[in-house]
C-alpha cells in the first residue's frame, strides 16, 4: 500500500483535531492554524487525485481492524481527489479573502470559534466526499449543519439569529428524512457500507421484491438531501443566510455547504441505489422538475430584489436548480455536467461574494444596489473580479460558466424526452441571469450620483481593499479562467471519476 | 394491510410517530415546540432501528456468561446506531435551544413569525 493511500483520511483527521486544538488557541493562532489546514488537506488531496490519475483506479480504505462487510470505509477515487482538492480552494481562498470582515464582524473572544467552525466545516465535507459508509455520511451531514449554523450565528446580529434558526429547522428537517432513509435501507440490505449494499440492492432488483420500500428510499434520501442543499421549494433560508452571514462565512455557505450534499447523493445514487434504479424510479424526474421551477424561479426573485448580497444569494437558488436539472437527465452525460456545474459554482459564487465585498468597502458598505454606482471605478479589482464572477454566471464563452452550460445542452439532447425542455429552461434562465447580472454590472461601471444630483466620475485609486481581498479575488478570477479554458481535462476527469463509482 | 401493521407494530408506530415529529417541526410556530417535534421525529428513528435490530427471545449482545455463540444475541449493529443518533440529537438538540434562548432574550417572544416580525422592523430603523 502507498503512503498516498492514508491522505484522505489524515486530511479528515487533521481538520478536525485542527478545530479541537483551536478550542484553547486565540484567535490568531487560530486563524493561522485553520489557514495551514486548509492548505495541508489541499496539497494532500492533490497527491490523492495524482495518485489515482496515475494508478487509473480508486481504492478503499480500512477505518479499523474490521474488514469489509462489517467495518468503516474510506474511499478514494479521481472524482473525490477533485472535488476535495476544489473545495479546499475555495475555502482557502474565501478565508482569506473575508479575513478583515472576520474580523470586524466577530467579537475578539470568539474569534477562535469561528475558526474552530471552518476547521469542522472542512472536515465534515472531506468526510462526505470521501466516506464510503452510509451512517458516517450521516453524522458528518450533521456536524457540517451544526458548523454550518455556527458560522451564521456568529455575527451578533438579530438577523443573522433568526436565519440560523431558519436554517436549523429546515436542516433538521432534510436530515430526518435522510436518517429515516438510511434506516430503512439498512433494514432492507442489512448492509451500510456503500459496496456490499449495492450487491444486496442489485440482489432485490433482480428478484422484484420490496418494489415500495425501494421507492419510498430513494424519495426520502433524494428529499431529504435536496431540502439541505436548498432545491428550489425549500429555498427560503437560503437568502437570508447567504445575504447577512461575514463575507467568508457567506462564500463558504454559498460556494461548498450544500455542494457537499449535492456530491454525497451523487455518490448515494451511484454507489448504493444504482443510477439505472434510481432513473426507473422516475424520481429523477421529480429532481428535473424541481430543478427547472427552481432555475426560474430564482432568478426572477433576484430580479426583483435591491440589496446586492440577497441578489447573488437567489441567484444560488437557480444554480442549484442547474445541478438538480443535471441531475434528473439521468444520464451520465448529465451528472458529469452536474458535478462540472457544481465546480463552477464554487469557484464564482464564491468570487461573487468576496469581490461584492470590495465594492461595499468602495460605496460605504450601503446594501441597495444602486448605491453601487460608479463602485467599479473606486475599486477596479473588485468591479472586474465581479464583473467576471457575473459574466461567468450568464454563461459568457472562455468562463466556467459556458462549459457548464454547454455541458447541460449537449447532454440535453442525449435524452429525446427531456431535451425540449432542458434547451428552453436553460435559454430562459440564462436571459433572467443576465437581466440582474448585467444589470448590476452596467450599475458598476455607470457614473455616481452625488448628493446635489451631478454625476461624478471618479476614477482608480479612490479605496484599495486589503491586500488579501485582492489576492483572493486575483486567484478566484484565475480560477475561473482556468475552469473555462482548460475544461476539457477537468470534464474527462469527472468522467473518468463517474465511471469509478460504479 | 391491517394484518401487516398489526404485525410489525413498533414500525407502525415509528412511521407515525416519524409524521407527527416531521410535521410539528415544518408546521409550528413556537420554537420550544418545533425542538420537541425535532426530538420525537428523531427518537421514531430509533424506535424504527431498534425494533429491526430486536430478535425475538435473544439477549442483549454484551457477553456476560461466556456465551460466544452469535444466535444467542440479537443484532448490535442497530443499537450502536441509536447510541449514535442519541449523541447527534442531543448536541443538535442543545443548539436548537442554545439559538432559541437568544432569540428569546432579544424578543421576548417563542413565536418564530412574531421574530420575524420583529427582526424586519428592526432592520427597518
Amino acid at each position: 500500500m502507498s503512503f498516498v493511500q492514508n491522505f484522505p483520511f489524515f486530511s479528515i483527521i487533521i481538520a478536525m483535531f485542527s478545530g479541537i486544538v483551536s478550542s484553547v488557541l486565540p484567535g490568531k493562532k487560530a486563524r493561522n492554524l485553520s489557514l495551514a489546514a486548509i492548505g495541508l488537506t489541499g496539497v494532500m488531496s492533490a497527491a490523492v487525485l495524482g495518485f489515482c490519475l496515475k494508478t487509473g483506479e480508486s481504492y478503499t480504505y480500512m477505518m479499523g481492524h474490521f474488514p469489509a462487510p462489517w467495518g468503516n470505509e474510506i474511499r478514494a477515487g479521481v472524482l473525490e481527489g477533485l472535488t476535495a482538492l476544489l473545495f479546499e480552494i475555495v475555502m482557502f481562498l474565501s478565508v482569506i479573502g473575508g479575513l478583515k470582515y472576520t474580523a470586524a464582524d466577530v467579537e475578539e473572544s470568539k474569534q477562535n470559534l469561528f475558526y474552530i467552525m471552518i476547521d469542522l466545516m472542512l472536515s465534515s465535507l472531506l468526510a462526505l466526499v470521501y466516506t464510503n459508509d452510509l451512517f458516517t455520511a450521516y453524522v458528518f451531514v450533521e456536524i457540517n449543519t451544526i458548523a454550518g449554523c455556527g458560522l451564521i450565528m456568529i455575527r451578533q446580529k438579530g438577523r443573522s439569529l433568526s436565519s440560523a434558526i431558519r436554517y436549523m429547522i429546515l436542516s433538521q428537517l432534510g436530515s430526518g428524512l435522510f436518517l429515516i432513509g438510511l434506516s430503512l435501507l439498512y433494514d432492507v440490505t442489512g448492509h451500510l457500507l456503500m459496496s456490499p449494499a449495492k450487491e444486496a440492492v442489485a440482489l432485490i432488483e433482480a428478484s422484484g421484491s420490496y418494489e415500495v420500500p425501494m421507492l419510498v428510499i430513494t424519495a426520502v434520501v433524494s428529499v431529504g438531501l435536496g431540502i439541505k442543499s436548498g432545491l428550489y421549494p425549500f429555498h427560503y433560508w437560503i437568502p437570508d443566510t447567504y445575504g447577512y452571514a461575514t463575507p467568508a462565512a457567506s462564500a463558504i455557505l454559498s460556494g461548498l455547504v450544500s455542494k457537499g450534499y449535492i456530491f454525497l447523493l451523487i455518490k448515494i445514487f451511484y454507489r448504493v441505489l444504482g443510477r439505472e434504479n434510481v432513473v426507473a424510479s422516475h424520481i429523477v424526474n421529480v429532481l428535473f422538475v424541481f430543478g427547472i421551477v427552481g432555475m426560474i424561479m430564482g432568478s426572477l426573485h433576484a430580479i426583483a430584489e435591491k440589496d446586492t448580497r440577497r441578489m447573488i444569494a437567489y441567484s444560488s437558488v437557480a444554480q442549484i436548480g442547474y445541478i438538480y436539472m443535471g441531475i434528473g437527465l439521468g444520464t451520465q452525460a448529465g451528472m458529469v455536467a452536474a458535478v462540472f456545474h457544481i465546480f463552477t459554482h464554487s469557484a464564482t459564487k464564491a468570487l461573487l461574494f468576496i469581490s461584492a465585498v470590495g465594492l461595499y468597502e468602495a460605496s460605504g458598505n450601503k446594501k441597495d444596489y444602486l448605491s453601487l454606482r460608479g463602485a467599479g471605478y473606486r475599486n477596479p479589482l473588485a468591479g472586474i473580479g465581479f464583473g467576471i464572477g457575473a459574466l461567468s454566471m450568464v454563461g459568457f464563452p472562455m468562463l466556467a460558466g459556458f462549459i457548464s452550460k454547454l455541458l447541460f445542452a449537449t447532454s440535453a439532447l442525449q435524452s429525446p424526452h427531456k431535451m425540449f425542455l432542458t434547451l428552453i429552461a436553460l435559454a430562459v434562465s440564462t436571459v433572467l441571469n443576465a437581466v440582474y447580472f448585467l444589470r448590476l454590472v452596467i450599475t458598476l461601471y455607470r457614473p455616481a450620483v452625488s448628493p446635489e444630483g451631478h454625476e461624478v466620475l471618479e476614477h482608480a485609486g479612490g479605496t484599495k481593499s486589503s491586500w488579501n481581498l485582492r489576492l483572493a479575488v486575483l486567484c478566484f478570477l484565475v480560477l475561473n479562467v482556468v475552469l473555462g479554458m482548460f475544461s476539457q481535462p477537468i470534464v474527462n476527469a469527472i468522467g473518468q471519476g463517474l465511471m469509478m463509482f460504479d | 394491510m391491517l394484518q401487516h401493521m398489526l404485525l410489525n407494530m413498533e414500525e407502525t408506530a415509528s412511521v407515525i410517530l416519524f409524521g407527527i415529529g416531521f410535521t410539528i417541526l415544518l408546521l409550528h410556530q413556537n420554537l420550544i415546540k418545533k425542538i420537541m417535534g425535532m426530538n420525537i421525529m428523531d427518537t421514531a428513528v430509533y424506535l424504527f432501528l431498534a425494533a429491526k435490530g430486536y430478535i425475538n427471545g435473544r439477549m442483549v449482545p454484551i457477553v456476560t456468561d461466556g456465551i460466544q455463540d452469535v444466535s444467542a444475541y440479537i443484532n448490535p449493529v442497530p443499537s450502536g446506531l441509536v447510541l449514535t443518533g442519541i449523541v447527534v440529537s442531543v448536541s443538535t438538540t442543545a443548539l436548537m435551544l442554545a439559538l432559541t434562548i437568544r432569540l428569546y432574550e432579544r424578543y421576548g417572544s417563542l413565536d418564530l413569525d412574531q421574530i420575524l416580525i420583529q427582526v424586519k422592523e428592526e432592520e427597518r430603523t
